[in-house]
């Protein structure tokens, strides 16, 4: 039998002007008809390249340098447009990486699949409502009629996802690329999409390449993985072989990242009981008035009953899935919303009615760290600008202090001095995000807050900040209450964690405990849900 | 004293880590490279490079210099009187002499367009910069307060912009008659209301911005924030309708004389100089077309350069 997709020694460059930067070099491997590949790498690995070379949508930029790329017996490095477009829909269908902006919000979500079921069949074709109905209900949407009158906006991230899966096997294809096909959702959406997508590719025969950074995700779902560094394949084997078994150091170091790898955070002796927490809440409830709608409830509960404690030096991680109330209950511990009832309690103060002027002063005690390190900082001012900037905002230093405070702070978080000079846009995600640690760290405070700090960056650039708040802990004593919906991220991190689901606290504990034994059912669901569990469970 | 009490503090604060910092780091004299804040001035300058490299952008700007050089100096452009007469020399055409000919009463025309700029420009200046001010203003104040306070400025603004702009300066002009300052007001006031809606909007749009929260959890106060952050973000897309209206407030200028409703006629202006050069539009074009061909090279200039700026900012 021939395989469905051939590459052969293909190396893509993308030009620049004179300049041509190699995007992807000698890269060689095949798919068979109803196999599951999965490409794992960086950001600028070069896996999109090869995904979109296949779909024959590369940009005007990218030159095809050297090699063959066929697909169903077609040769795609010399195919003319037309062919392309024969291929793509029929023959491949596309799960793209975001979405929320894949989906037109103008239309309803039956026309966006009717479109690629006409695109495929014809436009003269009968059955197309009751197929879109069908393909609805396929990819596990409850009430497919309904469904297909709704816009995107009415539906969640999740189901917007099963939507654009029902798109890419509109055209009944023989191969669909999964394009981090759920790096926007939580795990347990995650787990049950892939679960689904998985079934349904079984179930049709149809051979499944999946683009991810997340090395759990390919090695719970391929039969084959490819690993990919700056251009070039470096691994290639089934999951196990590869897990078990790298010959690379570069894939060794990709395992060590992946957060699902790695162990847990060694217990820490306990806080003396006499201690009063840095921080504690106290029954802390909060809602939002809902724009009024028929038939819908007219306030959201955002937070019910709330309590939790950090001690100085500790860490608190709050795992929960997105609208679970975690980032509120971190806003109202800041100030900067207002809690309906409960008390907020900052080292022996109450907070909880506190105004900004009279919280100012505690400014200095309590940092946050936002989620998005790529809107954190000033755009228009210079790293050293952004560092220093608490320290401006309450005149402690000028002149030369202040170009003292910057180099210290800098250098606490291991960036070059010079660095100081630059401006947001010439420094990467983890770059930046030592940044805006930096500019939490100036008023040498005794609690900083996390929302988030790695769900934008890459694995191996997650681990480097993950270890770089360890080390600022050590030496510095401080206390973090870390928000992630990522469960991996909170076991490398926590001494305590509370699990948070619809503004509610349904489980807490000390790390090990919560992690090793979990006895509450939601927890053990959320951890199921981690993708390398069962790679886990073989090793 | 609270400022030395600050320094203390800040030293206070800063011991505890300073023997943290020797227990990971190299000494600190090998770690410390001689690191200096480099001043905003090279960094402007290292910005401004690829613009050099434009020819076009490089013509517009010759130009508006041309011409802002003709408004503050106009003596050092050219050696003749704009109101000295030569009748034997009236409606000269273009010769090496006079560069733009002489018109009826024998007067040379480039001095007298030179001499026009002043009033024209500084007209035009006066204008954007009293939209400017007023116009951030109202953004600001309409984007950063919100609700009641929004919705009276915004109400305003919008029956500002229900009126034609000319006719709005015309009404100005008759009612408290012509001057740069006067023109300037009339012309400024038609312009205020695109100022205020193109602030307000990036003002709602930056508030909003992870940033401006670090900022504030920083310590900072609203007005610190405003200054520090919203201002300078907001700032690209109304500096870029600054020089767009520049060109406008030329025109504007310019066409209120050439309606009447300007300088009184010896002073050399622009308008005044197309509209009297009009009756000779057939035997001697070059008195209307010349300083009309001078009026739109600026006005064009100022366009291109608008529109590099908004280029720059993508």
């Amino acid at each position: 039998m021939n395989p469905l997709i051939e590459v052969h020694d293909l190396s893509i460059a993308y030009r620049h002007g004179p300049q041509q930067t190699q995007a992807v070099t000698d890269v060689s491997f095949s798919l068979m008809q109803g196999e599951t590949l999965a490409i794992v790498g960086e950001s600028g690995s070069g896996k999109t390249t090869i995904a979109n070379a296949i779909l024959g949508l590369l940009p005007d930029s990218a030159v095809v340098t050297a090699g063959r790329l066929s697909v169903a017996g077609q040769d795609l490095s010399q195919a003319t447009e037309r062919t392309k477009r024969q291929l793509r829909g029929r023959t491949i269908g596309l799960v793209p990486q975001d979405p929320m902006v894949s989906l037109n919000p103008t239309q309803r979500i039956g026309r966006q699949i009717a479109e690629a079921l006409v695109l495929a069949k014809g436009a003269r074709y009968k059955g197309v409502d009751a197929d879109v109905s069908e393909l609805l209900a396929q990819v596990g949407l409850d009430n497919p009629q309904l469904r297909a009158r709704q816009y995107p906006h009415e539906l969640s991230g999740g189901m917007r996802q099963r939507v654009l899966i029902a798109i890419a096997l509109a055209g009944n294809p023989r191969l669909i690329i999964a394009d981090e096909p759920t790096s926007a959702l939580d795990v347990t959406v995650q787990r049950r999409i892939l679960d689904h997508l998985e079934g349904l590719v079984r179930e049709r025969g149809i051979s499944l390449l999946i683009i991810t950074h997340d090395l759990g995700v390919a090695a719970d779902r391929a039969d084959r993985v490819l690993v990919m560094k700056a251009g070039a394949l470096v691994e290639h084997g089934t999951p196990h072989q590869v897990l078990a078994n790298p010959r690379q150091p570069y894939t060794r170091a990709l395992i060590a990242a992946a957060p699902a790898f790695a162990e847990h955070r060694a217990p820490r002796p306990a806080p003396a009981s006499g201690q009063t927490p840095l921080l504690s809440l106290t029954a802390v409830n909060k809602h939002y008035r809902l724009p009024r709608m028929r038939g819908q409830a007219e306030r959201f509960q955002a937070l019910a009953d709330v309590s939790f404690k950090v001690c100085a030096g500790q860490t608190l991680g709050i795992v929960g899935e997105s609208g679970s109330g975690k980032s509120t209950a971190l806003r109202i511990a800041l100030g900067m919303e207002k809690a309906d009832s409960g008390r907020v309690q900052f080292a022996d103060q109450d907070v909880t009615d506190f105004g900004w002027r009279q919280f100012r002063p505690l400014r200095r005690r309590m940092q946050l760290v936002q989620q998005n390190p790529f809107a954190a900082l000033d755009p228009r001012l210079s790293i050293f600008d952004s560092i220093v900037e608490p320290l401006v905002s309450f005149g402690l230093a000028k002149g030369a202090a202040l170009d003292r405070a910057a180099r210290e702070l800098i250098e606490r978080v291991h960036l070059p001095a010079h660095f100081l000079d630059r401006l947001p846009r010439e420094l990467s995600g983890g770059q930046r995000q030592r940044v805006a640690i930096a500019r939490a760290l100036a008023l040498q405070p005794d609690l900083v807050l996390l929302d988030e700090p790695v769900s934008a960056l890459d694995v191996s650039v997650q681990r480097q900040i993950l270890d770089l708040l360890d080390e600022l802990q050590r030496e510095l004593g401080i206390a973090y209450v870390i928000v992630s919906h990522d469960l991996a991220v909170i076991a490398n991190v926590a001494d305590d964690v509370l699990v948070m689901r619809q503004g509610r606290i349904v489980d807490q504990g000390p790390t090990a405990q919560l992690f090793d034994q979990p006895s509450n059912p939601y927890t053990r669901a959320l951890l199921d849900a981690v993708p390398g569990k069962r790679q886990r469970a073989l090793a | 004293m609270p400022s030395s009490n600050a320094v203390r503090d800040l030293d206070q604060r800063f011991i505890p880590a300073a023997p943290a910092a020797t227990a990971y780091a190299p000494p600190p004299t090998a770690v410390l490279p001689a690191w200096r804040r480099r001043s905003r001035w090279a960094r402007l300058l290292a910005a401004s490079r690829p613009l050099s490299r434009r020819p076009g952008f490089l013509l517009a700007a010759l130009v508006v210099a041309f011409a802002l050089l003709a408004a503050v100096a106009p003596g050092a452009l050219s050696g003749f009187d704009p109101n000295a007469t030569a009748p034997l020399a009236k409606l000269t055409a273009p010769n090496a002499t006079h560069w733009f000919g002489t018109d009826e009463l024998g007067r040379d025309l480039y001095t007298r367009v030179i001499h026009g700029a002043s009033l024209s420009i500084q007209a035009a200046l006066l204008a954007v910069g009293l939209a400017l001010l007023g116009g951030l203003t109202l953004g600001v104040l309409s984007g950063f307060a919100g609700g009641r306070v929004d919705a009276v400025i915004m109400r305003v603004i919008d029956v500002l912009l229900a009126l034609p702009g000319l006719l709005l300066a015309l009404a100005i002009v008759t009612a408290i008659g012509f001057g740069t300052l006067p023109v300037a007001l009339a012309v400024g006031v038609g312009i205020i209301p695109g100022f205020a809606r193109t602030t307000r909007a990036e003002v709602l749009r930056v508030k909003t911005l992870p940033y401006v929260e670090a900022a504030r959890l920083g310590g900072a106060s609203w007005l610190q924030t405003l200054w520090r952050h919203i201002l300078p973000n907001a700032w690209g897309p109304v500096a870029v309708l600054a020089t767009l209206d520049f060109g406008a407030a030329i025109l504007a200028t310019a066409g209120l004389s050439f309606l009447g409703f300007g300088a009184a006629p010896p002073a050399p202006e622009w308008g005044t100089l197309i509209a009297t050069g009009r009756h000779f539009l057939i035997t001697a074009p070059w008195v209307a077309l010349l300083p009309g061909v001078f009026v739109v090279a600026v006005v064009f200039s100022l366009n291109h350069l608008a529109r590099t700026l908004e280029e720059i900012k993508r």
